[in-house]
């Protein structure tokens, strides 16, 4: 039993639901329990999906649990399939209906439907949500793509280079977005136009938006771009044991990097990669390099998240901006020796952890100037007060942005450029500081002007972390700026400011401002709860 | 009328004006009972909440109310893993060492619920068993109380049900006093409460307590001379526990918006015998300043109609406020459960031509809802931005639990949760 305050991943069916909300033609069904179906709104909130997850959930409740719950089970796969007319289905239990042992893969067998139904089975008591996605892709990927056993990996190969026409381009597939991954739609888009315009076309892009149909179709291509290995290097792996196709190593995200993957790539397609890299402005080396930039040297950074993008990051902090790293880690056991690998460069041992409490006893320790992190990481840099840029899943409805904002490839760097570098004063600004500090103006407490936030929480430990918000701060200035000086405080009884502290922190401010305005336009000198509900009548919300 | 697709067969029965009730079987998309915990923690302010469950448990209460605001809160999951399971190590012992640690690092809590849940109900892990143990080990410095706010057998706000029902359990037996008290019974926002305090008291209801108490410390009256008032509507189990202590239960609507805020009122002063002068006198300038503040948005509302998906119980109540105080055309009220007897005020102020279904098959629910076309549908997080996708404007449940919606100040306040929404939707398709 382990203690859990926040979880960094899921359970391994929300890795499954993931692959199958990626996809446009694959149904998932699952065996859980009412509850379960709270994972869709982890796509149609934080992702903002204009569509439901394809998951049917059984929903058993305990008077089902005294009855037949393999033939709920198959009564759902078979409405689902009549309702959703999938091309192919994914069959799996939740860590309740594991317990169960209904089997859900030998019950839909049974029902011989006329399309590939794949069971999962991922063992939710050992293994979490990364680990799910990437056993389901690959199991999807193994049951619809067509093996020929007489042939050897070479062979086909062999064959697949044969079979090509003159004039041909090299082609690729890109796999490993998923829905709900960090930055993955935008970071397809740009790793795709980077492969195009290098004169390689780009066959299937899987899971996300691939149908089944596509997946068939992998195995056709010279190479895989594994864009996220946590989710697409078992599947990549396999691909190149059975069919001889070769897969990139380099994720591409920094200008570095980019250069890295361009050159890895352009070996596996035959291709000169110079023309390509001799064209790039690289804007945010040249940005690095600027003047205003010279006070980022040496900016002590903490990083965590996924380990491919806490090993790139670092990557970044370290050569492309000068930062000095002092503390990395990860949450994906799985690729903890690469991250360890990584941490020896940096002369710091690499923090291996799921559990929240130590990533922030880590932080405050180290109390860095920057932490490159999670939505938690972001929770625990608010709290400590320190700048914060997010790096990697999970993530929250703000890292899914309107604009295109990859984290890959040319753009991609200009974007980490930017997003890390704003959480923190710029350089100009923090020189100004240093000059005239005992100008209260330019308070060494001061917020960064461009953050229209307010100060940082100052780092102490509140009873209710939500009354002495920023806001209410904020809101407080705002008044007695209206006030003209005046000191409106002594326009409230001990009873209504008491009241008023009851309201929601974020009408807060509101709801002060309305209620001594309406006071003084209705020459009220005591403002008392009357008042101020008055007043809330009298403006509305 | 044209036949409504999709719907159950058979109505089960009829309630208030002529309403048929169906039951429907299926998919349900709810909640199950832990995401109580969201409020309850914010409630009682010294208490903890250790889920005994999976990573799925986890994983709900943090995305349910995306609550990760708190850096450290007062809730947690013990997650159950293989060794458990296989019992390696014995569950039991598990827990008392998770519970010493969290105990250990937190000497503020005084009162610690282990909640169980769908695994843990499962393979049958006695949490009242180690609720018991760990108390005598724990005496005198923090209470250990036990509920399950699992899927399997508790929806949504029955979690608050379960929670509040175990709390009167482990409330001592009381004596009854000569005076009597009123309690009234669901988490309400301290706001709320006070607003509530102050009307009792000045209609001369002395003897007013709060369920749950703000601290766990507050002793809870409860004896054969307590009249209780339901706040809300799914504390069918924390009703009959007050119950078997010999409290008697006020029957009334609920205190949403002004008819049902007077009403509720109304009926806790009958029973002590308040005049209507005095009950006028008290609640009359409030009234007045409710309803004006309600009008505002009665333009908004009026003859647009609404659907309810099932999610917290509020829906019957929800739907006869905005039919009866907004001019709203109810079309379905899906609820997950419908308990007739705390509802009946309820039910007999509902409009004709609306249908309650009770359970749920949602996919057969959405196809009705498309062909209802509703002005605006409440339902869950999940189902709202694809309804709006779709064209359906929409109002997410949640908030209605979330937010101080009861009594007079509020009234205004609800009927804007459902304005918001039509107003956007009008505005920004223009």
């Amino acid at each position: 039993m382990q203690l859990t305050l926040w979880t960094y991943e899921g359970p391994p069916h929300i890795g499954a639901m993931r692959i199958a909300t990626s996809m446009t033609d694959l149904h998932y069904v699952l065996h859980s329990p009412q509850g379960d179906t709270y994972a869709d709104l982890l796509f149609t909130m934080i992702g903002r999906s204009r569509k439901r997850p394809p998951v049917t959930y059984t929903t058993f409740q305990a008077r089902d649990l005294g009855g037949d719950t393999a033939q709920l089970f198959k009564d759902s796969v078979n409405s689902a399939y009549q309702r959703f007319q999938p091309k192919a289905m994914i069959v799996g239990a939740s860590c309740t209906a594991e317990l169960i042992q209904d089997d859900p893969g030998g019950l839909a067998k049974a029902l011989s439907l006329p399309i590939p139904v794949i069971p999962l089975d991922l063992p939710s008591y050992q293994k979490k949500e990364n680990w799910g996605a990437s056993e389901t892709f690959y199991h999807i990927v193994r049951s619809l793509v067509a093996v020929d056993k007489s042939i050897s990996a070479q062979q086909f190969q062999e064959k697949r280079v044969a079979s090509k026409q003159e004039g041909q381009k090299p082609s690729c597939n890109i796999l490993g977005p998923t829905a709900l991954g960090f930055r993955n739609r935008d970071d397809v888009q740009e790793i795709q136009g980077l492969l195009e315009s290098m004169g390689i076309e780009v066959r299937v892009v899987a899971p996300l938006n691939a149908s089944v149909s596509d997946l068939a179709k992998i195995p056709e291509a010279d190479f895989n771009v594994s864009l996220y290995p946590e989710i697409s290097q078992l599947t990549c792996t396999w691909l190149n044991k059975t069919f001889g196709q070769p897969f990139t190593k380099t994720i591409p995200i920094g200008t570095k990097a980019t250069k890295d993957f361009i050159r890895e790539v352009a070996q596996l397609a035959n291709l000169d990669p110079e023309a390509i890299l001799a064209s790039q402005e690289e804007r945010a080396r040249w940005y690095a390099k600027s003047v205003d930039s010279t006070y980022l040297t040496d900016k002590r950074v903490f990083i965590f998240g996924d380990a491919s993008h806490v090993i790139a990051a670092a990557k970044v902090a370290a050569e492309e901006i000068g930062f000095k790293v002092v503390g990395l880690g990860t949450y994906s056991r799985e690729f903890a020796r690469e991250v360890r690998e990584a941490a020896k460069s940096y002369d710091v041992e690499a923090l291996i952890t799921d559990d929240y409490l130590e990533v922030e006893q880590k932080v405050a320790e180290l109390s860095p100037d920057l932490v490159l992190g999670t939505q938690m990481e972001r929770h625990i840099a608010k709290r400590l007060g320190v700048p914060c840029a997010v790096i990697s899943a999970p993530v929250h409805v703000q890292d899914f942005p309107a604009r295109y904002s990859p984290q890959m490839g040319f753009e991609g760097a200009n974007v980490l450029f930017d997003t890390w570098i704003h959480p923190l004063m710029m350089g100009l600004e923090e020189h100004l500081i240093m000059m005239f500090r005992d100008d209260f103006e330019f308070s060494a407490k001061a917020a960064p002007s461009h953050l229209g936030h307010g100060s940082p929480v100052e780092n102490k430990r509140t009873t209710d972390p939500v009354s002495d918000s920023a806001e209410e701060q904020k809101s407080t200035r705002v008044n007695a700026e209206v006030f003209n000086g005046g000191d409106p405080v002594n326009l409230w009884d001990a009873a209504a400011e008491k009241e008023l502290g009851k309201i929601p922190f974020f009408v807060r401010g509101k709801a002060r401002r309305n209620t001594e305005k309406f006071a003084v336009e209705h020459g009220i000198s005591q403002i008392t709860i009357e008042t101020l509900y008055d007043a809330k009548a009298h403006y509305g919300r | 009328m044209n036949a409504i697709v999709d719907l159950p067969k058979e109505e089960i029965s009829r309630a208030g004006k002529n309403i048929p009730i169906y039951k429907e079987r299926g998919q349900r998309e709810v909640f199950c009972g832990l995401t109580g915990i969201i409020w309850l923690h914010r409630k009682i302010q010294d208490a903890f909440f250790l889920v005994v469950g999976s990573r799925t448990c986890a994983h709900l209460i943090q995305s349910a109310a995306g609550v990760m605001i708190f850096a450290e809160p007062r809730f947690a999951t013990a997650i159950i893993d293989d060794r458990d399971l296989a019992g390696i190590a014995d569950a039991h012992e598990e827990l008392d060492r998770v519970v010493k640690a969290l105990l250990a690092r937190r000497p503020d809590i005084k009162m610690l619920f282990l909640v169980g849940s769908c695994p843990s109900e499962v393979i049958k892990l006695d949490l009242s068993r180690a609720a018991q143990r760990l108390n005598k080990e724990f005496v005198n410095h923090c209470r250990i109380l036990s509920y399950s706010g699992s899927g399997i057998e508790t929806t949504f706000t029955q979690g608050e049900d379960a929670c509040l029902a175990s709390l009167v359990n482990e409330t001592p037996k009381q004596a009854v006093v000569a005076e009597k008290n009123l309690l009234v019974v669901g988490c309400l926002p301290d706001v709320v409460e006070d607003q509530f305090q102050r009307l009792f008291s000045e209609l001369g209801i002395e003897r007013v307590s709060f369920f749950p108490p703000r601290n766990s410390q507050q002793k809870i009256e409860i004896h054969g001379n307590t009249q209780y008032l339901l706040a809300q509507p799914f504390l069918a189990d924390t009703a009959r526990f007050i119950e078997e202590r010999g409290a008697k239960r006020i029957s009334a609507p609920f205190p949403f918006g002004v008819e049902g805020t007077t009403a509720w009122l109304k009926a806790a002063a009958n029973q002590w015998g308040i005049s209507s002068d005095r009950f006028n006198k008290v609640t009359q300038a409030r009234i007045e300043r409710a309803k004006k503040s309600l009008a505002r948005y009665v333009p908004m509302l009026e003859n647009k109609s609404i659907s309810f998906f099932p999610d917290s119980q509020l829906e019957i109540p929800l739907a006869r406020f905005l039919a009866q105080e907004c001019g709203m055309k109810v079309l379905e009220i899906g609820t997950p459960y419908l308990h007739k007897q705390h509802l009946e005020a309820e039910l007999e102020l509902l409009p004709e031509n609306s249908r309650i279904v009770e359970g749920q098959d949602v996919e057969k629910q959405l196809d009705r809802c498309r062909s209802d076309k509703p002005d605006i549908v409440v339902c869950g997080l999940g189902l709202a931005n694809p309804l709006e996708a779709e064209g359906i404007t929409t109002k997410w449940s949640i908030e209605l639990v979330f937010s101080p919606v009861h009594g007079y100040e509020q009234a205004a306040d609800l009927a804007e949760l459902f304005a918001r929404p039509l107003n956007r939707s009008m505005r920004l398709a223009a």
